[in-house]
Order: C-alpha cells, then sequence, then structure tokens
C-alpha cells in the first residue's frame, strides 16, 4: 500500500506544503487505491478522477507560483452525496435524483475548494440519510472495512468508509441524529457533529432541518479539527447559520489536556443495554482520562429515554415536508402512469417509483404526526420532549465540562440483520439523538476493540452548544493516551482490504 | 390512540402524492401501528407545563434587502438545466386539470 495514502490528512498538508509529495501525487495515490478496494467496499456512488486531478494539477500550480495555502491545501477529500456539487451528480442516494448534476457547490463544497482541498467525488448514504446502515441506499449498501459482511454505519456510511479504508484522507458528513458518529464507531474513525448552525446546511439536501448538521468525518481528531476550521462559519445562505466566529478546533487539539475537566458519564446510557464489549471498552477510556486528571461524575438524564421517541416524530414530519421538492418537475426522475395523467399523478407515480421503503416509511408517518387532530399529540408533545432534553443537557453541564458515553449500543452488525424490524434500526440512535434534539455538538472516536467480535468501539463526548473546542481538547487528549498504549493508530489493526477483494472478486461478489 | 387502517394509510399516501401499491399500504399499516405505539410514549412526560421547542439554537428571524443582486442567483437556463423536462426557460409539466375537473 502506497505510503502516501497512510499519512494523516494534517502529515499530508505538511508533505504538500514543504513540497516532498505533489497534490497529483497525492489525488493520484488515492484514486488508485478506490480503483483498488472500492468494488469491495463500495464507499463511493461517484469518482471524478479528472476533475480532482485538474484541481490538484490547479493547486500544484499556483503552490509553485508562490501562492500560499491554510494547512489542508492539496489534500483529496470525500463528500457524502447529501451535499450538492456543480457538475457531479448528487443523488442522496435516491433514485429519484439518479444523473441530476446540480448547478451550484454547497457552502461545505466550496470552502473545501476554496480552502485547495480536492473532491474525489460522492459518497454512499442511507437514501436522503434515513437509516443506520446504508443499506437503505438505492445503490447498495456500502461494507464495513473490518469486515466486509458488516454495515458500516449510517446514514454517512460511505464517507466512514472511505477513510477508514484508506480512499481518502478525509471526508465530509452530514448528522440529524447520528449519521457521523454512529458510521465512525464501528469503523474506527472518528466523526465530529458540530454545534448546530456552526457549518452552513446551504447546499445539503435537507432531512430534518432543525436537526441536520454538516461535519467532519476523518482517522483523527487534528484532521477533524482541521477541516471544521475549513468549514465552519457564517453563511448569509443559511438563515441558522451562527454569526459569531469560531476559535481554532485544531490549536485546541494541539494544546490538549484533560486535567481538571470535569467528565459527566450519561447513567441512563451507561447500562446493560450496551454490548459487554463496547461497555468495557468506554470505561477503560474513563479511568484512562482520570488517570490522567480528569475527573468522573455520573450525571442523571431522565428524559434521554424520551428523545428517541421525539425524534421519530420530529424527523418524519420535517423529512415529509422537505422532501415535497421531489415532485418530477424542477430535478430529477419523471415517471408517467401509462396512458399519460395530471402533473399530481405523474407526481404520486414518480415518488412511487423514485423513493425507497423507508422513506416512504418515514414520509407517511410524518403526514400522520403532522396531521390534524393529531398534531397536538404527537408533533407538538415531540417538541416538548425536545425541552425537557435540553432542560437536561443544561441541568448536566451546569455540572460538567463535557459529557461521556458509549456512541452506540452494539459494535456493526451484519448487513442484512436489521432491515427488516425498523424499530430495532432506530435504537442504534439512542445516544446520538440527544445532541441533535438539543443542538450541542458531539464527537465520536475510537475506544478501541470489542473483545467478543474484535470490531471496533467509539466512545462519544458531548459538549454545550458553541463550545466544540472542548469536544477537541478532550478527544485530542484520549486519543493521545490510547495511541500510547497501543503503540499505534487502532486502524492499522484493519484487515488488508487487497485480498478481501480478491476473495470477493473470485466469489462474483462484485 | 395507534389504530391505523389501510384506508388511513391510502388516504396519507394520496396527501403526500405516492403512489402506493395495495402490498405496500398493507405492510405500512402494520408498521405504523408498530412505530406510532413506540412513539406515544412522547405523552407520558409532554405535559401542559412544559413549553415546545422547535428549533435547538434561539435566533433572531435574519432579513435581508428585498433586492436581486446576489452574484449567485441561477439563471433561467442554470435552473432548468436538471429538470426531467423544459423548453430552454421554463419546466414543461403535464395537465394541471383532469378531464372531469
Amino acid at each position: 500500500m502506497s505510503e502516501i495514502i497512510r499519512l494523516t490528512a494534517a502529515a499530508l498538508g505538511e508533505k504538500l506544503a514543504a513540497g516532498e509529495v505533489s497534490s497529483v501525487e497525492a489525488t493520484r495515490a488515492h484514486l488508485d487505491r478506490i480503483a483498488a478496494v472500492d468494488g469491495a467496499v463500495h464507499a463511493f456512488l461517484h469518482v471524478d478522477a479528472e476533475g480532482a486531478l485538474a484541481a490538484a494539477a490547479d493547486v500544484d500550480r499556483r503552490r509553485a507560483a508562490g501562492e500560499s495555502f491554510g494547512p489542508l491545501a492539496g489534500v483529496p477529500v470525500a463528500v457524502k452525496d447529501v451535499l450538492v456539487t456543480e457538475g457531479m451528480p448528487s443523488t442522496a442516494g435516491s433514485r429519484i435524483l439518479e444523473g441530476w448534476i446540480p448547478p451550484y457547490d454547497a457552502t461545505p463544497v466550496r470552502l473545501v475548494r476554496e480552502a485547495g482541498m480536492i473532491p474525489l467525488g460522492k459518497t454512499n448514504m442511507d437514501e436522503f440519510a434515513m437509516g443506520s446502515s446504508t443499506e437503505h441506499s438505492a445503490y447498495g449498501p456500502t461494507h464495513n472495512p473490518w469486515d466486509l459482511e458488516r454495515i458500516p454505519g449510517g446514514s454517512g456510511g460511505g464517507s466512514a468508509a472511505a477513510v477508514a479504508a484508506f480512499e481518502a484522507p478525509l471526508a465530509l458528513g452530514s448528522d440529524t441524529g447520528g449519521s457521523i458518529r454512529q458510521p465512525a464507531h464501528v469503523t474506527g474513525t472518528v466523526g465530529v457533529k458540530p454545534t448546530y448552525g456552526a457549518v452552513s446546511r446551504y447546499g445539503s439536501i435537507a432531512l430534518a432541518s432543525s436537526l441536520d448538521q454538516i461535519g467532519p468525518v476523518t482517522r483523527t481528531v487534528l484532521d477533524a479539527a482541521l477541516l471544521q476550521d475549513v468549514i465552519a462559519g457564517h453563511d448569509p445562505h443559511d438563515s441558522t447559520s451562527i454569526p459569531e466566529a469560531w476559535p481554532s478546533m485544531a490549536e485546541a487539539v494541539r494544546r490538549a489536556d484533560v486535567s481538571g475537566v470535569r467528565i459527566g458519564v450519561v447513567k441512563q446510557l451507561d447500562s446493560d443495554g450496551v454490548q459487554a464489549g463496547v461497555r468495557a471498552k468506554f470505561h477503560e477510556s474513563l479511568e484512562l482520562l482520570q488517570r490522567n486528571g480528569a475527573e468522573i461524575v455520573e450525571i442523571d438524564a431522565p428524559n434521554f429515554e424520551y428523545a428517541i421517541a421525539a425524534y421519530y416524530l420530529i424527523l418524519p414530519a420535517e423529512a415529509s415536508s422537505n422532501l415535497a421538492k421531489f415532485d418530477s418537475v424542477r430535478f430529477g426522475l419523471r415517471v408517467t402512469p401509462e396512458g399519460g395523467g395530471t402533473v399530481e399523478q405523474v407526481m404520486a407515480a414518480t415518488r412511487e417509483a423514485g423513493f425507497g421503503p423507508e422513506v416512504k416509511r418515514r414520509i407517511i408517518l410524518g403526514t400522520y404526526a403532522l396531521s390534524a387532530g393529531y398534531y397536538d399529540a404527537y408533533y407538538g408533545s415531540a417538541q416538548k420532549v425536545r425541552t425537557l432534553v435540553q432542560r437536561d443537557f443544561d441541568a448536566a453541564f451546569a455540572k460538567v465540562d463535557v459529557l461521556a458515553t458509549p456512541t452506540a449500543p452494539t459494535t456493526a452488525f451484519k448487513l442484512g440483520e436489521k432491515l427488516d424490524d425498523p424499530l430495532a434500526m432506530y435504537l442504534n440512535d439512542v445516544a446520538t439523538i440527544p445532541a441533535n434534539l438539543a443542538g450541542v455538538p458531539g464527537i465520536s472516536l475510537p475506544a478501541g476493540l470489542a473483545p467478543e467480535d474484535g470490531l471496533p468501539v467509539g466512545i462519544q463526548f458531548l459538549a454545550p452548544a458553541r463550545q466544540d473546542a472542548r469536544l477537541y481538547n478532550v478527544g485530542g487528549a484520549l486519543e493521545r493516551l490510547l495511541e500510547a498504549e497501543w503503540g499505534a493508530p487502532l486502524l492499522s489493526r484493519a484487515p488488508d482490504l487487497s485480498s478481501h477483494e480478491m476473495a470477493a472478486a473470485e466469489e462474483g461478489a462484485l | 390512540m395507534s389504530e391505523i387502517t389501510a384506508e388511513q394509510v391510502a388516504h396519507l399516501a394520496n396527501l403526500a402524492r405516492i403512489a402506493l401499491t395495495e402490498d405496500e399500504i398493507a405492510h405500512l399499516t402494520t408498521e405504523l401501528g408498530q412505530i406510532m405505539q413506540a412513539v406515544e410514549k412522547v405523552g407520558e412526560v409532554a405535559t401542559p407545563d412544559v413549553a415546545p421547542t422547535s428549533h435547538p439554537i434561539p435566533m433572531q428571524n435574519v432579513f435581508r434587502a428585498d433586492v436581486v443582486g446576489d452574484d449567485d442567483v441561477l439563471t433561467a437556463e442554470q435552473a432548468v438545466a436538471g429538470a426531467p423536462e423544459a423548453d430552454g426557460s421554463r419546466f414543461v409539466v403535464s395537465a394541471i386539470l383532469g378531464e372531469e375537473q
């Protein structure tokens, strides 16, 4: 395996700045890796080799001419297909948008381009980000690089798997109920959901507008910080974008120190419902932090147990409204019933053919929850639970600086295992959803491998709104302590994909 | 309260403009019943004294001058470029009204 693809984004950026490697070389190395392993992993829906190499050559040329760039200039990046990209297809994992090429870039995409980063292509996801496994993608699931028969998490399984399989040093993701953090947990990578409004949602195909947030998907905490520094900031195109300037997250990682930091453990999320190995790694991490000066405090968050119920009312309600735009008129698919039909009949036939089962399920659920006569009982009550969850966070953050939880209850399950049981699938997000309801930031980083199955386990930290830097401090410190114990990053223990690929090809599974 | 009938699902599908098949309606009727039963849990704590929250971060409405002038406004050609049917500057659709209307 080429050494270039093993580098962190930060290290690659330094080599690019020092002229030890060109952006074209770095981009080509990642494109070669994609060509070698993505048949088995299926992290990408679209790879723009030509565009990426042209952008890389442009950065190399400008650098040679003396232009100065930020730390990630010339570094390739993968983009979740929920973000619209000028000149690259953007489907959000849905058949209804197959082949659609947007006329503009989402703000986070524009910002990574302006930082000199090289978009490699678009990554797979559950259709319209509805799911926890990528199995709801209309284009087939992504496979977990640790075990190709297992889920890579979702909805952003493509971005997480691309990074875990060294197909890209970092990626953009979106997190509505855990779609950045849960994939990080099951793939041994790092994922951050910034504070709601920290990163512009302009050009992000909306799932639930009051919950969605764009964020970094990486292999290290420093890389996540560097990417958040690029994409965060006020955008007049998103009226929910926070106007205040942000401190440097990369600086928070470089100065990371947990001595004196008060860490709250949410009692309700540290229970028997969590797989033994996930819980064991969680407690080992906490003990390590404690030995290095952190104070561990138990926290009661009684309303968190209502968070999933509230989420599965608020999300479908907002999604049913947001997805009304897929009307067979302005973009994507149009299906005309036999013998023609009115625009309404064409719309209904198009949505029947273009949406998958999970999307239909949630649109119908949301339409029901918003119906006259049910609105107060369902959507109204869910919004009250949102208040209660926020109060739990407020009470907790009066006592501690950050909260800690296992990121998800189990390690990666087998593809197909929960596909026919929507409620079981929804329970994956039990620990990640409260942050979206309250708008607070969260990070998941690797905590080790579960002894019982050898699969990656993540630990989640949550901070008060606008205090994203606290996550980078605690996350950066824990990563350093754990890697000192392990002697190497967790991903160095991931299987060699080239042999998997050959085996899969022989079985005709590609 | 979570009794959901196939007729209700068919009505919701019509409201949501999705031409669901009979099989899908039957399947969804069962699933929605189960999901609604699970999410009704919110009623246990959503008492009248709790104020609802619609938005996670308190914010003021945002205004701007009511003028076109942003340099990133799409041209008509760009706006229709991804449409299933367009005449160059306008979206083309089938009849708005059916014959009986």
